[in-house]
């Protein structure tokens, strides 16, 4: 579990330090960078490390580490600690999200900040342990039920997953709002250079809606309620006013080999994008420009960047997923006029090598040539 | 009036709002009976509440103080989740029985084996008030309710539970009484029990939890004072009145 640091040459001691870490592991402690106070969780394969590292860290930094009876339990004990005003936050993996949909649209609705880490392993049902990206829709969409919307975060390196929980943390204060880091098993498990020297938390948010007792001051109530349906459409509409400047102002992407004019624009996010970047040098010294979109926010998506790098290429957009294909609605929707994206997944805890995604890249490109 | 004595007033902690809850119904007693403790103990302005799904939702509109409002059965969880991040917080929940002993009996069960020092106030009136009447885990053999029409059947669903004694049973220490709210005495001698449960939260010690034999007479389809006869002839004889659990005594053990 230990750490392994990384020393840098003879001044070493000068720079800033880098440690090697699994992604579980950075992400926990980029949490308590951020300031979480407390910690709910369920042991579920391919992200129990965090609840590991966290167990002995969180007791370290005076916060509430607890192992709940079920991922039911984890998220709404969420609610209740949220409710005091605290940053608080969850890891699990697929099978855990569903059971934590319930507590989420409470959550959503009662308009509090929570952060929830979903390692996504594959499904559908017990499915397997391994890395898929097969729960973007219901990331994306709503896990829970009624008309909301979360921020969600796909991290393609250690260092970005250790970045972004910090980001989750920040964009959960600012939006009121559930916020999720939307990881796959290899994120978790895999172990890389981290630099978390410079993760701390912004300036803290004022939380006058917090119950922590009404000693000199009114009462406050924390609740989603709301029978008189003028009241609740007139909160459906203020909340929909609130993700939609999410879209406008907090949108993330990564542009790699994006250039005026493409042979193929792929769009891909997490480790399938890492995939693609390696596919894309090598076809780039075979002399084939092929541009990769990827989209650090799931939702809001980046609209915008997938139809501009799509304009001007000779083979279209294929979008490349470890699923069988659901972040493809998305890109189709941003592509509009220009037509349909060509899709390549794997899936079931299959991750294509950089040599199949390559020959994939080179058919595409070929055909459209043809 | 000069020189009288109040001897009879609103608790600080309840607002001056009427209550939406049917004539003859426990469920402002069972109110009264916490705002009265909340006040007499002193701890209102530092007490969060959490209320359930259920006839007592609109809990928070009555009491006057901080509130959260649960998902159905979850209130133990929202209240361990206040609980453990603000200790010094004084955290109850107020659950309805279909909210506690069935979809939140997980919740209930584990909050009180962990210890968690907060208190509940479980209102058992042996039917779900809120949705109309339908058969709860503690409706009562052969009752009568919207989904069991001839009859709750033993056969069928098996016997109503008894989860103060269930929760009696853990070796976690934790107050666990029962009380009814049917008559005067009774409510006397249940406020006792409520407070405490709470007494036992602000020291420090333990696990609370009070269930209150408590009146449905609009789904019973009973007069008020009907209704609170039913309790002592039907209710009380599944559902013994007393301590069953405290903190001091061994496992399990009936301590009245
Ligand atoms: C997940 C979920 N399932 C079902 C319901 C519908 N529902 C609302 S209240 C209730 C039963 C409440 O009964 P009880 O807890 O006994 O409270 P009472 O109204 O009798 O005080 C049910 C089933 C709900 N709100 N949420
Ligand atoms: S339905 Fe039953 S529990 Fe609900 S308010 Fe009316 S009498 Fe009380
Ligand atoms: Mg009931």
């Amino acid at each position: 579990m230990g750490c392994i640091m990384i020393f840098s040459g003879s001044e070493a001691a000068a720079k800033p330090r880098k440690l090697l870490m699994k992604g579980a592991e950075a992400i926990g402690e980029a949490a308590i960078r951020a300031g979480a106070k407390a910690y709910f969780c369920y042991p579920i394969t391919p992200q129990t490390e965090v609840a590991e590292y966290l167990a002995r860290r969180m007791p370290e930094v005076g916060g509430v580490f607890l192992q709940g009876e079920s991922e039911l339990a984890v998220a709404n004990m969420l609610f209740g600690a949220a409710a005091t005003g605290a940053r608080v936050f969850t890891s699990t993996s697929s099978p855990g999200f569903s059971l934590m949909a319930e507590a989420m649209s409470y959550i959503a609705g009662a308009e509090l900040p929570v952060v929830f880490i979903n390692v996504m392993r594959c499904g559908p049902g017990l499915g397997g342990v391994l890395a898929a990206q097969s729960d973007y829709w219901q990331a994306t969409r709503n896990s829970g039920h009624g008309d909301y919307r979360c921020p969600v975060l796909a991290p393609s390196s250690v260092q970005e997953a250790a970045e972004l929980t910090l980001a989750a943390f920040e964009l959960a204060d600012r939006y009121r709002n559930p916020v999720i880091v939307l990881a796959d098993g290899m994120i978790g498990q895999m172990m890389e250079p981290v630099m978390l020297e410079g993760l701390a938390a912004g300036e803290p948010v004022e939380k006058p809606w917090a119950t922590q007792g009404c000693g000199g001051r009114e009462p406050v109530v924390v609740k989603s309620l709301y029978l008189d349906p003028q009241v609740l459409e007139r909160m459906n509409r203020r909340l929909a006013e609130k993700y939609a400047k999410m879209q406008t102002d907090e949108v993330q992407v990564e542009l790699y080999n994006v250039r005026e004019r493409h042979d193929l624009v792929v769009v891909a996010y997490g480790t399938m994008a890492r995939i693609c970047k390696t596919a894309i040098d090598r076809l780039g010294k075979e002399g084939l420009q092929v541009g990769l979109v990827r989209p650090i926010t799931l939702f809001p998506f980046p609209v915008d960047a997938v139809h501009s790098a799509a304009r001007h290429s000779a083979a279209g957009v294929v979008t490349v997923e470890l699923s069988q294909g659901q972040m493809i609605d998305d890109v189709n929707l941003a592509l509009g006029e220009l037509g349909r994206s060509a899709f390549f997944g794997r899936s079931g805890g299959m991750v294509p090598t950089p040599d199949e995604v390559t020959r994939v890249f080179r058919d595409l490109v070929k055909r459209g040539a043809a | 009036m000069t020189g009288g004595e109040v001897v009879f007033s609103r608790p600080e902690s309840l607002r001056r709002t009427p209550t939406h809850y049917c004539p003859g119904c426990t469920h402002g007693t069972a109110h009264r009976l916490v705002a009265e403790v909340l006040d007499e103990l002193g701890i209102r302005e530092r007490t969060v509440g959490v209320a359930p799904v259920g006839c007592a939702v609109f809990a928070y509109n009555y009491f006057n103080c901080d509130f959260l409002e649960a998902a159905h059965g979850r209130a133990p969880a929202f209240a361990t989740g206040v609980k453990r991040v603000r200790p010094e917080l004084i955290v109850f929940t107020y659950q309805g029985d279909g909210d506690l002993a069935s979809i939140g009996l997980a919740e209930i069960l584990h909050a009180a084996n962990r210890g968690e020092k907060f208190t509940v106030v479980f209102v058992n009136n042996a039917i779900y008030g809120m949705t109309g009447g339908q058969m709860a885990p503690t409706t009562l053999p052969g009752q009568v309710t919207t989904t069991c029409p001839g009859g709750r059947d033993v056969e069928q669903v098996g016997y109503p539970l008894r989860v103060a004694e269930l929760l009696a049973t853990l070796r976690t220490p934790g107050y666990i009484a029962r009380g009814s709210l049917h008559g005067p005495e009774s409510i006397i001698a249940s406020k006792r029990l409520v407070r405490r449960a709470f007494e036992h939260q602000v020291a420090g010690t333990c696990f609370g939890l009070v269930e209150l034999l408590s009146t449905c007479p609009t789904n019973w389809g009973l007069t008020p004072m009907a209704a609170c006869q039913w309790v002592v002839d039907r209710m009380i004889p599944y559902y013994p009145l007393g301590e069953l659990k405290r903190p001091e005594s061994a496992t399990g053990q009936v301590a009245s």
